[in-house]
């Protein structure tokens, strides 16, 4: 079998390739954008850079989060009481690019993508700095049109795979998706877990059978011990409530950011 | 119109641009064994003639076409019939889709049943197939509408499910629905997802109009019985919309019916205080929610707005997609009564025939009024009375000023 996705053109791709020329592996922190205040999400961004982050999932805050545990889906409400928007998180990550040039994909539901203009979207992500694009609530047979104009402004196209997807629907996946694939750990929303499931390893096992992309492992993830197992069998890990949770607890002081990357810091095995 | 209408969806659940699946990857395999389940089980004629015999034995099927004489003097005009699925068990026609899931939950051999409910209605169907089967069920609900329908709560619980508050958002059915998605998503191996309205992700909102489709397949023959003839009109209410395309979907291909969809008005035209999805200049659009693409009531930012309706069933932002492809086709008209004219249709229907409505369907029969006045005496048009008011005593008495002990 024919395996499809090939190396990306972009900062993704880059990120991966030096990884693997260095026998590294990568870390994926997830903030959502506006949770306390857009000021420290720029912070957040060039901190979790410095900190050792191969790219940074940023999350679009959406009124009714699905696939989200109760972690983010206060973030979420943070943001939204203080009336974030798309714009005002392409405009954040714009100015942010001054200072680092981590990579960056946006993490959304899909229907304020939808509302913003597919066009627009495609043309104001790549004007910001936007890597690429993981929309969790789109999948590949609802996603062609969204995925052409993204690819046509060099936008990597992010799929989420689960330990339920069939090797049908991997395979199509494979055949979109570009950058990375993001394999979820378990069936479930997001959120910390005690222990990883032992699904995980067995789904990337199937989607390296199908396609060349790096893979990264998300869902549950929320200590070094957890980055060191996927470190195992993955490309990255991806650590998000955890994270969040921090980002709760810390909100208003001084030294948020500096704690968020402390913490960032204190996930990576040495 | 030109032509013949398309009907029925493609395979993966589109009426046009609305539809679809837009779920978080990990509800794409249940989606497609339900689906296979389904289509399995619609060409079965054991799972047919089980789900007739339930209809008939268990819930009483079929429900009664009802000359409401005094509603009709009242309008002065065309002849009202009701088609009265609050004489069904359970007092509304959500146990018709309960039933006809609950057959399928047991073919896939799920243990376990999650639902959402609003006002309650398709809450207490499920716990009650649940009851009949002997499985496991957790209905989810907002904590807002558990104040609202205190008695439909307690009727769950008595029936042996369990009932999950839902403190989020708005603490409405929208919110439950987030909350049952998210146990789904987590308990996709042994749980069945017994989704009560035309929306969500395919199969569910085809599945659903199939199991309700026995509404208007008995007013379509009642009438013919009676008259002779079709209807001239058909009216119902819409929330996700299961009633109304339950009694619409028989009679599309009718040209001559006219369809009309009561949508809720709430307290205004604008956005947040009602559930008017087709109301364009009240924020209503297509967009993304729970699953499906449809119409959506939201901000400019593409954020689901609040809604408001004083009946619980009809109180959501979005609306099932094949509503969403009729409204467009011009197939059917969609219209919205307020909260005032649905309570005025509550206190006629209770007053002038006897019969207490749900609030729900107290929007189509305040609408039905409207028309009535308007078509010519020979007309006749039917209205679905899709519940029974009980559950709202309380709701009715409270705006009223008066306490219930």
């Amino acid at each position: 079998m024919s395996r499809a996705g090939g190396a990306s053109a972009g900062r993704i791709g880059e990120a991966f390739r030096k990884l693997e020329g260095a026998g590294r592996r990568g870390f994926i922190p997830f903030i959502t954008a506006g949770d306390p205040d857009l000021r420290t999400t720029r912070a957040l961004l060039v901190e979790l850079a410095r900190a050792g982050a191969t790219l940074i999932e940023l999350g679009v805050p959406f009124s009714d989060p699905v696939a989200d545990g109760p972690v983010i889906q206060r973030a979420s409400e943070r943001a939204l009481r203080q009336n974030v928007g798309l714009a005002d998180v392409l405009e954040t990550l714009a100015d942010a690019r001054r200072d680092t040039d981590v990579p960056v994909i946006l993490f959304s539901y899909f229907n304020p993508l939808l509302q913003f203009g597919v066009e627009r979207l495609a043309e104001e992500s790549a004007r910001a700095g936007v890597d690429g694009i993981l929309a969790t609530d789109l999948v590949p047979e609802e996603s062609a049109e969204f995925n052409a104009v993204l690819t046509r402004r060099g936008l990597d196209q992010i799929f989420l795979v689960a330990p339920t997807t069939s090797d049908a629907r991997l395979r199509l996946v494979a055949e979109r998706a570009s950058g990375f694939v993001y394999a979820v750990s378990r069936a479930g929303v997001t959120g910390a877990r005690t222990d990883l499931s032992s699904e995980a390893a067995r789904l990337v096992g199937r989607v390296r059978g199908v396609t060349r992309l790096p893979v990264a492992v998300g869902f549950g993830i929320s200590r070094p011990e957890h980055v060191a197992e996927v470190w195992h069998y993955a490309d990255a890990a991806v650590v998000g409530s955890a994270l969040v949770a921090e980002i709760e607890e810390h909100a208003g002081r001084p030294d948020l950011v500096a704690r968020v990357g402390q913490f960032a810091r204190s996930l990576l095995p040495n | 119109m030109g032509g013949v209408l398309d009907i029925n969806p493609d395979a993966g659940g589109h009426w046009g641009r609305y539809g679809g699946r837009y779920v978080p990857e990990t509800l794409m395999a249940p989606l497609e064994e339900l689906t296979e389940a389904f289509d399995a089980a619609r060409d079965d004629e054991s799972f047919r003639g089980e789900f007739e015999s339930l209809l008939r034995d268990y819930s009483g099927r079929p429900t009664p076409l009802f000359y409401a004489a005094r509603l009709t003097e009242r309008a002065g005009g065309a002849r009202l019939y009701l088609k009265r699925e609050d004489l069904s068990h359970t007092g509304s026609h959500k146990i018709n889709n309960a039933l006809g899931q609950v057959l399928l939950a047991r073919r896939m051999g799920k243990g376990r049943v999650i639902a959402e409910t609003g006002a309650g209605q398709h809450g207490v169907a499920t716990a009650t197939v649940c009851a009949l089967f002997g499985l496991k069920c957790v209905v989810y609900m907002g904590s807002e509408d558990v104040r609202r329908q205190r008695l439909n709560v307690f009727r769950m619980r008595l029936l042996g499910a369990e009932v999950r508050e839902v403190d989020a958002g708005q603490r409405t059915l929208k919110d439950a629905i987030n909350e049952a998605l998210r146990d789904w998503v987590t308990n996709v191996a042994d749980t069945y997802y017994l989704l009560g309205s035309a929306l969500g992700p395919h199969p569910y909102p085809l599945m659903v109009r199939e199991f309700q489709s026995v509404i208007g397949r008995e007013a379509r023959a009642q009438f013919l019985e009676r008259e002779a003839r079709l209807p001239d009109a058909l009216v119902a209410c819409v929330g996700g919309g299961s009633n109304s395309i339950g009694l619409f979907h028989p009679f599309l291909a009718d040209a001559g019916v006219r369809m009309v969809g009561v949508e809720a008005g709430g307290t205004g035209a604008e956005l947040g205080l009602h559930a008017a999805r087709f109301n364009r200049t009240g924020g209503g659009r297509p967009g993304v929610l729970q699953g499906t693409m449809s119409y959506v009531l939201q901000d400019e930012r593409g954020q689901i707005a609040s809604t408001h309706s004083v009946s619980a069933g009809l109180d959501y932002p979005s609306i099932g997609p094949e509503h969403a492809f009729l409204h467009d086709e011009g197939r059917v008209e969609y219209v919205s009564a307020s909260d005032e004219e649905a309570l005025e249709a509550f206190r006629l229907t209770s007053q002038l025939e006897g019969i207490i409505p749900a609030l729900e369907s107290a929007h189509a029969v305040a609408h039905a009024l409207k028309l009535a006045g308007e078509m010519k005496r020979g007309e006749a048009l039917v209205v679905n009375l899709s519940g029974r008011g009980d559950k709202d005593v309380q709701t009715v008495a409270e705006r009223a000023g008066e306490e219930l002990a």
